[in-house]
């Protein structure tokens, strides 16, 4: 069994808006881009062009429908891939150590050379985050793009994950959620953001920044003034227009 | 605890080339990382204009686009039956031998004879050109059956609609209204604007059948009735005029609201704009009380004052629509159940625009100069936008839908304002500005001008001498007087029933006809394999262009195997679809980041050789040889004007000059360094009221996008309209067949109307409407092909709402069958909660023909994959009067494949979608088993 830090320096992690995620899984196919040519074994596809297709991808989209006890029903699009977890049950659980929790920023990684495949850290995981590639036989996960964030051969504004860097309508964050001040712990404050099932205990790093209320314009009786009728009959309208004319 | 060593600065890649993305028509810039010269990694580009850094599902997918085993590899000449697939590889020599035995002597004797139609081409300006210099009158790309509605209803309104034509005021809108929109067009815009305006915590309004998408994060959800947009925005154009809350000096300074209009019902100018000697358009001056001209300066028009004439009198369009739109036919309590919209609900939402507009009001300290020579201080805000495509245009009451909706916005006065919608050069421009259709032959000979075009009355419609059309796809006939793109739709039906003519080659680039991209599909198969009594096929010779091995090749007699976009040479160009932006004007380039590694040639460029071998004057030296050596030759050396070539960028001797500019030998090469594009943007204060702001009209004359300044009013009251209703009436020389005029004087109102189109439909019999949307991550039908995006979207099954899976006794997963007046089609269903509940939809262009797309025979897209096509027919259900009526727009033509009506039955549980399509031999056979793919070391 593996042991987590006692603490890390950084949190990093991310933020995901679900009030503006259209569910695009830009993100989805940046991620498999970069993550099939970076980090560790590429990202396989089976049955590729045929029946059963099924890959590894490390970020998935996946829609709910959501019906309200009043009004319509509504879709909401939700992004998933490894939260980083404080407690990471995938870590502890791993015989070989290869699952691991980084001390300076609390990235969770799997070591590849180190993991043989046993699939435990999968069916720990509360959220289904992590995926065994079926060519190379070893664990898949998030890196939070940790060879891009420190990548000194990126310029220093695309060293992000590549998911928030693609994603077309700004659904999605990065940062250090330890720190108070930073923008990622200032967006989760003000927008009431959330544990991902909290009731597990994983205290995962990433958040969820809830949907905003939908289908809440007001009723017309507050609006009614602004369609305040100028007359009732069409005569009446052009009396009106004469003297709204002159007052231009 | 000893963590690993790992590598945090990997080597990105060996270089980044930067060129414009082709996965669908958005057109980001993207920057492709190579790494042993082969495609590693491919991201947005930061600097770019349109995507700014972000990239969708499909772009950063491009790497196994460029791989797809899909991928035609050499020329190819059918050798068994059409439809058979079989086919033998041939050098390009001979492909193009082909196909000049066949063209040649097509253009000596009768150019008609050639129908050129392109499909979802990116280089229009450039094929238009090509087909001009072949002299058909047959040519269009695919705007008929997308969304020419959109494209036309805007133009003549207000001179440009939306997505390439402009796009909200993202920085200040603080209200953004959406109709219609599928979840792509304008694809990474429209996301990145709505993320940030609801960061600023503006509200989002969809309104759409289907609540996907943009319409999942939209604040407020509007599950309109399919076809009922019109009468919805109508029912708010009334509420707004009736309680005052319109932008009167707007109206009157900018629009032909003021204009006189003839009020004489025995007059052959009944209903027409008076005008003075010079053709401007006549208004009262509330100064002086007299008639002048709209554009003098100091003149205020008046929106109210009449005026009589030689015994006719005149009232102004405000009159008309006043009388027209204050009428109780248009109160919400009239259209409610129609619309499916209660009554309250469509008051609070004109509310809200008028709240917004009128009281969230603000300005900008920009001073600006009218076209009357009036100093303005501050530029008016009004923060109400719209963005609205096909949902609301592909449908036969959808030109008018569409100009409903432009009239809402321009009585709000929010077009061209801070915080509302505006123009992207190279627009506006009004509708007077573009050409008219031009249909000229000499054999032999070009054709005597553009092809397409707009008509501003019957002496513009492209009929011959004996009345009959003169286009094969009877575009800007009586049938649809305003069909400003084509009816790609119409051509393969009207070729095989010799109406109006026989043809003798067509020839199509990216144009899946055989399949996704024709209505009535088995239909089209059908006249594309059909044979004459002696056994020669009626459609004699088709030449299809393609990169990937589409459905559409095994109906096909010679096929030109095309480049993927990474390997040719492109340009997005300002003649063409531009990508600029409100506040600047922007082209950009394709260029090989990659040399292809099959014996394949860019379309574009392989044009340029055979219409050298046709001797078209366009492609031809004076000694007769290749003008052209290729389509990037083309890109850097054609002129459209002293000048003015596809790009603007870079021009001039030495590459300083933008917009007008001699010719520029290095001009790509400049275009490759600035990262693939260019952009020149608007100078503060030219960039708000552009049709009648002096500083922009001048900037614009400068880049070469005018040549004079066109200062314009909007037409609320499309007068050519009405020059169609009054040839209809009587009026005139050019006379409509008698069986169109009362159609043609009940849909040309040159004030927007509604009219239903479901008796048409007979949705009596058949009360649900059955709709399609295409995914984000997914183009027409190339996703399929995608081993990434494949896994997003392999099947589509029919959502239907709840009430219908209630009643109809259906769980997730069951089968039901759907049936239209056309056909019936027996696919799986799934349940959908955020859906009107008279409305089934599935996703577009999944469903695959076995065989096509190098996928294997039991692809879950090739088995429960379907597409909603075999029940849309692309003529109305027949009436009994013998005559052929076209499923499309009265107005323009547009396809109304959103009309389509059927009935739900439950099924027994299949195998196979149905109707089950025999499997096509592939020519580039299938598809690995297994990806694991990794370039670099």
């Amino acid at each position: 069994m593996t042991s987590l830090p006692t603490s890390t320096d950084r949190k990093l992690g991310l933020v995901i808006d679900l009030d503006t995620c259209v569910g695009c899984h830009a993100c989805v196919i940046s991620c498999k881009g970069w993550n099939t040519e970076n980090y560790g074994a590429p990202l396989s596809d089976q049955n590729a062009y045929g029946a059963d297709n099924s890959g590894t991808f490390l970020n998935r989209v996946h829609s709910y429908e959501v019906q309200p006890e009043e009004g319509a029903a509504q879709l909401i699009h939700f992004p998933k891939s490894c939260l980083h977890c404080e407690d990471a049950p995938c870590v502890t659980v791993c015989p070989t150590g290869a699952s691991y929790k980084r001390v300076e920023d609390g990235i969770v990684l799997v070591n590849e050379s180190d993991c043989i495949g046993c699939g435990l850290c999968a069916w720990a995981c509360p959220y289904g985050a992590r995926e065994l590639d079926q060519a190379e036989g070893v664990m898949k996960k998030c890196t939070l793009c940790v060879d891009r964030i420190y990548n000194e051969n990126l310029p220093e504004e695309d060293r992000q994950p590549a998911c928030v860097r693609t994603c077309p309508s700004n659904a999605r964050h990065f940062g250090d959620l330890s720190d108070p001040d930073s923008d990622v712990s200032k967006l989760v404050a003000a927008r009431g953001g959330m544990d991902l099932m909290p009731e597990q205990g994983t205290r995962p790093v990433n958040k969820y920044l809830p949907p905003r209320p939908k289908d809440a314009m007001p009723e017309f009786d507050v609006l009614a003034p602004f369609l305040e009728p100028v007359a009732e009959e069409p005569k009446g309208f052009l009396g009106w227009l004469d003297k709204a004319l002159e007052k231009i | 605890m000893n963590q690993p060593v790992i590598d945090l600065s990997p080597k990105v890649s060996d270089e980044v080339r930067k060129t414009t993305c082709y996965m669908c028509a958005c057109r980001c810039g993207i920057n492709v990382h190579l790494k042993d010269g082969k495609v590693a990694y491919i991201e947005g580009n930061k600097d770019h204009p349109v995507n700014q850094g972000v990239l969708c599902a499909k772009g950063s997918a491009g790497i196994m686009q460029v791989n797809a085993p899909s991928r035609l590899r050499k020329p190819l000449k059918r050798v068994g039956e059409r439809g058979s697939g079989e086919f033998e590889e041939i050098e390009w020599d001979e492909a193009l031998k082909i196909a000049t035995d066949w063209l040649e002597p097509v253009r000596r004797k009768d150019p008609s004879k050639l129908a050129f139609f392109t499909g979802r081409d990116q280089s229009q300006s450039f094929t238009s050109f090509w087909a001009q210099n072949f002299g058909t009158p047959n040519y269009a790309a695919h705007g008929g059956f997308c969304s020419v509605n959109m494209a036309a209803a805007g133009i003549y309104t207000m001179g440009g609609a939306f997505w390439e034509f402009g796009q909200p005021d993202w920085d200040h809108t603080k209200l953004f209204m959406l109709f219609g929109v599928a979840e792509d067009h304008d694809s990474n815009p429209i996301k990145m604007g709505i993320g940030k305006i609801k960061k600023r915590g503006a509200r989002v309004i969809g309104v759409n059948p289907i609540r996907t998408g943009y319409n999942a994060v939209a604040d407020d959800w509007v599950g309109i009735t399919p076809g009922t947009d019109g009468l919805f925005i109508l029912a708010m154009v009334h509420c707004l005029m009736k309680a005052g809350k319109i932008d009167l000096n707007y109206l009157a300074q900018y629009t032909n609201a003021p204009v006189l209009v003839n009020e004489d019902e025995k007059s052959p100018e009944y209903g027409l704009l008076m005008r003075d000697e010079n053709g401007k358009e006549l208004v009262i001056d509330r100064v002086t009380g007299k008639l002048t001209p709209f554009d003098q300066p100091g003149v205020r028009p008046d929106l109210s004052a009449t005026h009589r004439e030689a015994g006719v009198t005149h009232r102004p369009v405000f009159h008309k629509m006043a009388d027209m739109y204050l009428s109780d036919d248009y109160a919400p309590e009239n259209v409610a159940d129609r619309c499916g919209i209660p009554a309250k609900r469509i008051r609070a939402i004109a509310a809200e625009l008028a709240r917004v507009a009128f009281e969230e009001s603000f300005e900008l300290d920009h001073s600006w100069t009218d076209f009357r020579g009036e100093k303005h201080d501050k530029m008016i805000g009004r923060p109400v936008s719209f963005h609205a495509m096909r949902g609301i245009s592909a449908h036969a009451n959808g030109f008018q839908t569409c100009r409903a909706l432009h009239t809402l916005q321009i009585i709000l006065g929010t077009v061209e304002v801070p915080g509302g919608f505006r123009f992207k050069p190279p627009y506006p421009k009004p509708a007077t500005a573009h050409p008219k259709p031009h249909v000229g032959m000499t054999p032999g000979g070009p054709l005597n001008g553009p092809h397409l075009g707009f008509t501003h009355g019957p002496e513009d419609l492209a009929l011959l001498e004996d009345g009959t059309p003169a286009r094969i796809d009877k575009a800007f006939t009586w049938e649809n007087p305003m069909s400003s793109h084509g009816l790609m739709h119409m051509v393969i039906s009207n070729a095989w029933a010799g109406d109006p003519y026989k043809i003798d080659v067509l020839f199509m680039y990216m144009a899946n006809m055989s399949w996704n991209s024709s209505m009535n599909t088995r239909g089209v198969i059908d006249m594309l394999t059909d044979k004459d009594e002696s056994g020669e096929y009626i459609i004699p010779k088709i030449i299809y262009s393609d990169a990937y091995s589409s459905e559409m090749v095994a109906y096909s007699d010679l096929i030109l195997p095309d480049t993927t976009y990474l390997e040719r040479h492109d340009c997005i160009s300002l003649l063409d679809r531009p990508i600029c932006e409100a506040d600047a004007a922007a082209d950009a380039i394709r260029w090989p980041v990659i040399e292809p590694d099959r014996d394949v040639r860019g379309f574009q460029s392989m044009l340029c050789d055979l219409g050298a071998r046709l001797k078209l004057p366009g492609f031809t030296n004076e000694d007769g040889s290749q003008k052209y050596a290729d389509y990037g030759d083309y890109i850097v050396n054609h002129e459209r004007r002293p000048g003015i070539g596809p790009l603007a960028g870079f021009r001039g001797a030495n590459g300083d000059k933008s917009g007008r500019g001699e010719v520029n030998p290095h001009q790509l090469e400049q275009y490759i360094e600035n990262g693939g594009f260019f952009v020149e943007h608007i100078p503060e204060g030219s960039n708000y009221y552009k049709p009648w702001n002096t500083a922009y009209q001048d900037w614009a004359v400068e880049m070469g996008l005018y040549d004079k300044p066109m200062p314009y009013l909007f037409s609320l009251y499309v007068e050519p309209m009405r020059k169609f209703q009054l040839a209809a009436e009587g009026h005139g020389d050019r006379q409509p067949p008698d069986h169109l005029r009362q159609r043609i004087i009940d849909t040309m109102s040159p004030l927007p109307v509604w009219y239903s189109c479901e008796e048409e439909n007979r949705a009596s019999e058949f009360p649900v409407t059955a709709l399609t949307q295409r995914p984000m991550a997914m183009y027409h039908s190339w996703g399929s092909q995608n081993a990434w995006l494949r896994q997003l979207h392999g099947h589509n099954p029919l959502y239907l709402p709840t009430k219908l899976m209630r009643e109809n006794d259906l769980s997730d997963g069951d089968w039901a069958t759907v049936t239209s007046p056309h056909g019936e089609i027996t696919v799986p269903v799934l349940e959908m909660a955020a859906l009107n509940e008279n409305t089934v939809w599935t996703w577009n262009a999944i469903g695959k023909r076995k065989g096509a797309w190098a996928l294997e025979e039991n692809a879950p897209e090739a088995t429960r994959g379907f597409l909603l096509n075999h029940l849309i027919h692309e003529l109305l259900p027949p009436k009994g009067d013998g005559l052929r009526w076209a499923n499309s727009d009265p107005v323009t033509g547009q396809a109304a494949w959103f009309d389509l009506k059927v009935r739900i039955t439950k099924a027994a549980t299949a195998d196979e979608a149905q109707p089950e399509f025999a499997p096509i031999r592939s020519p580039v056979g299938t598809g690995p088993k297994n990806l694991t793919w990794k370039v670099g070391k």
